[in-house]
């Protein structure tokens, strides 16, 4: 590394005009850590003038701690450097002071204002920041107009954003991304850098293209770009070199050249050989409990899919391969756009005929991964937390027994270990795994006879995840079916009894038995995209 | 802090010791600035008279605020209960006194009127997904037209004599009996809040919808109902404003809304802090009304009654505020 970096300062910038030959970001020896946790562990990489530079690594490898540490949002751990353009950067970054080097970002939601016009969300920053008295409107759309005619965007800058469709915004994200590093390449005279964090997972394939013909023209004006996906492909496709993260620490620096599909999922998902206790119990033995045939929903195309009695059955895939959807169609709590369930070989129901109401009715459960949103209230107690779905059952001769529902409460807390176990504490009292423990017993209490859950153990610590399996397994044991949303592989390797793997809106693979490890799903994702070429084309869907 | 920092164990305890003072608080101060009334008014103002009217011509104020509390509870603001009183109370007149109609049928047919205004609302809020303050900010405006142009704008006299003496005609213990009317409807709304799971599935709904839902609680079902509840209420407010002043105004009665959320959200802060209660709602009415009374029997002008109820409605929402930013450091 030194020596690399040694090369590019010595070499004499002796033609005025032609491109430096320094990078435009270095990064070395940056380390992040949470907790005792390392998110990030020296990790070094270079980005050069005019080039694509590919980040590739699962969910939780560090990808995203490194972004925030470049947004200035996260502190990294002293020892690290940051150059910008050959020029120091003093660490850690303050909020924003990517925008004054010359650094701008695309993050997945675009960060666009729906209901404000292109010109207003183009020119966000002049219009916000300008020091005269009164807005040139008609210079504003001047400039408005010329930034999207650079890149061959025909889109009327009055139109309002929220009528555009997923491309064009995506597209137009990046225009202003693009703008924003030249007004500071006006100042600096230096090339700047564009960061896309995921932009295409929600793109159809047409919609790619555009934004990969826009990541060209923005590195032939001597820019660089970082590309952030989970798509193999795209990424040899539009990169010239690729970093590849593993557990927070750098698997590899790879180029075009040297890079095959192969290797790169190799890098992604490492070789190590550690083998989890497999659950007992052939699957293929088990009762069907509920048969779902031809579910789609926004991202998810018609699928079936069955999880048996007391069986444990994972779903995941990369980000936006509709697995995700399934707990909440299932549960009717998100229309679907077809799809039927039948229970125990019984009469199919149309998924349009069922509510969260029917779905309790007939013993389903459903834990939303948004745990303050959509699973339990912070600002009301414990108890009525853990009751809420049968406070009538408290409901004796006309009025509601609290202390009878308060006792009951502790004992349940205790049961599953809530700390403190203190019922009249509201939810917010409690650390996030312990509120998770909370919403798990409200349920668990129910024996229901389908558990529908969606990323159960997120921001949840290490020895609370063992509680929360633990419970899962002894409810499975007793005969109770769970399936599982998770994007955390080695979670799903421990706990599940199957796992279908999602791509594009589809299964494209089940995983049993031995193959049931850590590595074997992580694979799975990464290799299903392979066949992209034909495939993408008519199953990506627009949203 | 200081306290816990000090003496370590008795950290619980202190804790509680807060809780007890701040669910008694207003109940203090309302009790210092009778004091002080009384210390400068000995005869006029601490006198059992005084309170009983005090008591009696607060009520409809009293059953307003109730009826605020019930959509609140449910995450729906209500602003037209006001003009729903002055409706209310307007059609008595004019159905009672110039149609002649009797007064049995005119109370049943107010009340359904207040039936009428909650579906009203809650097929713009529920239906139409429009927010509750632009709704009942509209219907405001659309009801208190309704009753200018029916009563033609003018107050009206000689509302049937049962009426009246039905609200201020007989007394308990010197209070009339309007005042017993609105500390019934709190009394059936802290059984309805607290012992049942009606009450259990409104706090949730207005507390986080979609964590309602998926629990199955039929979340339009409740928020329609509480609209209804509050419909109905204001529109009993009205037949009690009726019956108290024993005519039917067109205008006096908007200047109940702001009072009324003033102690809706005074309430909260106190008998059960941090949630609309309806015992803490009919306490902050008569803490307002005594602070009113007290200060015009002072002489002082009529302006400052607006102050005094604009200045508590911003004073109770910032001590909420507060109060509940600080629970959570608390614990947490």
């Amino acid at each position: 590394m030194p020596s690399l970096s040694d090369q590019a300062l010595a070499d004499p910038t002796s033609h005025p005009g032609a491109p430096l030959a320094l990078p435009v970001l270095s990064v070395s020896n940056i380390s992040k850590t949470f907790g005792g946790a390392k998110a990030l562990q020296n990790v070094s990489f270079k980005v050069m003038p005019g080039e694509v530079h590919g980040l590739l690594g699962k969910n939780g490898s560090g990808k995203s701690t490194l972004v925030k540490i470049l947004a200035g949002f996260h502190a990294p751990d002293d020892g690290g450097r940051l150059e910008f353009n050959g020029e120091p950067v003093s660490l850690p970054l303050k909020p924003g002071d990517y925008r004054r080097l010359g650094m701008a970002f695309v993050h997945q939601n675009l960060g666009l204002i729906p209901s404000l016009t292109v010109l207003e969300n183009l020119r966000l920053v002049p219009l916000t920041s300008g020091k005269s008295l009164y807005i040139d409107w008609p210079a504003q759309e001047r400039a408005a107009r010329q930034a999207l005619s650079r890149f061959g965007l025909d889109l009327d800058p009055n139109e309002r954003v929220d009528r555009l469709t997923p491309v064009q915004r995506a597209l137009l994200a990046i225009v202003r991304a693009f703008e924003e590093i030249e007004a500071s390449r006006a100042v600096t005279g230096r090339p700047g850098l564009v960061l896309l964090d995921e932009p295409t997972p929600f793109l159809p394939a047409a919609g790619v293209e555009q934004l990969f013909a826009m990541v060209r023209s923005i590195t032939q004006s001597g820019s660089s770009v970082i590309f952030i996906s989970h798509d193999i492909d795209e990424v040899m496709e539009i990169t010239d070199s690729i970093t590849v993260l593993r557990d927070g620490q750098m698997a590899g620096v790879l180029s075009r050249a040297d890079a095959t599909h192969e290797t790169i999922v190799k890098m992604i998902v490492g070789r190590s050989l550690s083998k989890t206790a497999r659950p007992s119990g052939d699957p293929a033995s088990r009762p069907v409990f509920a048969r779902i045939s031809g579910l789609s929903g926004k991202m998810l195309q018609p699928s079936d899919l069955h999880v048996g009695k007391g069986e444990i059955l994972g779903l995941t895939g990369l980000i936006g391969s509709g697995y995700g959807e399934v707990p909440y169609l299932v549960f009717g709590a998100h229309a679907a756009r077809s799809g039927t369930i039948s229970v125990n070989g019984g009469a199919e129901i149309a998924q349009t005929a069922l509510s969260p109401k029917s779905a309790i009715d007939m013993g389903f459960a459903l834990l939303p991964g948004d745990r303050q949103g959509a699973s339990g209230v912070d600002s009301l107690p414990i108890v009525d937390n853990m009751f809420l779905p049968d406070v009538s059952r408290f409901f004796k001769s006309g009025f509601m027994r609290n202390r009878a529902m308060v006792r009951e409460a502790k004992t349940l807390g205790a049961e599953f270990e809530v700390r403190p176990n203190d019922p009249g504490l509201k939810l917010s009292a409690l650390s996030g795994g312990n509120a998770q423990k909370v919403l798990i017993a409200r349920w668990m209490n129910r024996s229901p006879l389908l558990l529908l859950l969606d990323e159960p153990t997120q921001g949840v610590d290490v020895g609370t995840r063992q509680q929360i399996f633990a419970a899962l397994r002894a409810a499975a044991a007793k005969g109770m079916s769970v399936i599982c949303a998770s994007s955390e592989a080695e979670q799903l390797a421990e706990i599940c009894d199957r796992v279908l793997v999602f791509s594009k809106g589809q299964i494209c693979t089940e995983i049993t038995g031995d193959a049931l490890t850590k590595e074997g799903i992580s694979e799975a994702c990464y290799a299903t995209a392979a066949p992209a070429s034909t495939s993408s084309t008519l199953s990506r869907v627009a949203s | 802090m200081t306290d816990a920092l000090s003496t370590p164990p008795a950290t619980k305890p202190a804790v509680n010791y807060t809780r007890q003072f701040e669910r008694v608080a207003l109940l203090l101060v309302w009790v210092i600035i009778i004091g002080l009334f009384s210390a400068v008014m000995p005869k006029a103002f601490f006198n059992w008279g005084n309170f009983s009217i005090m008591f009696a011509s607060y009520a409809p104020a009293a059953l307003l605020a109730l009826a605020i509390i019930i959509p609140l509870t449910a995450g729906d603001y209500d602003l037209s209960v006001g003009a729903t009183l002055t409706l209310s109370a307007s059609t008595i007149g004019v159905l009672n006194v110039w149609q002649h109609m009797p007064i049995g049928l005119v109370l049943v047919i107010v009340l359904a009127m207040g039936v009428a205004v909650g579906l009203f609302h809650a097929l713009f809020i529920i239906y139409f997904r429009v927010p509750s303050l632009v709704v009942t900010l509209g219907s405001t405006s659309l009801m208190s037209g309704a009753v200018q142009w029916m009563t033609n704008s003018s107050t009206i006299g000689g509302i049937d004599n049962g009426l009246i003496m039905a609200a201020v005609g007989y007394r308990l213990f010197g209070i009339p009996h309007a005042f017993y009317y609105a500390l019934a409807a709190a009394l059936v709304m802290w059984y309805i809040f607290d012992y049942t799971p009606l009450g259990r599935k409104l706090l949730f709904v207005g507390r986080g919808r979609e964590v309602a839902r998926l629990n199955g609680i039929a979340v339009n079902r409740v928020r329609v109902g509480a609209l209804v509840m509050s419909g109905v209420l204001a529109s009993a407010a009205g037949i009690l404003y009726a019956g108290v002043l024993g005519s039917a105004d067109p205008y006096s009665g908007l200047n109940f809304l702001l009072p009324a959320f003033a102690a809706a959200f005074l309430g909260a802060t106190t008998i059960q802090p941090g949630r609309f209660n309806p015992w803490g709602t009919l306490v902050a009415v008569y803490f307002l009304a005594t602070g009113i009374t007290g200060l015009s029997m002072l002489g002082i002008p009529l302006w400052v009654t607006n102050v005094f109820n604009g200045g508590a409605l911003i004073l109770a929402v910032t001590i909420s505020q507060i109060t509940r930013g600080r629970e959570a450091s608390d614990i947490g």
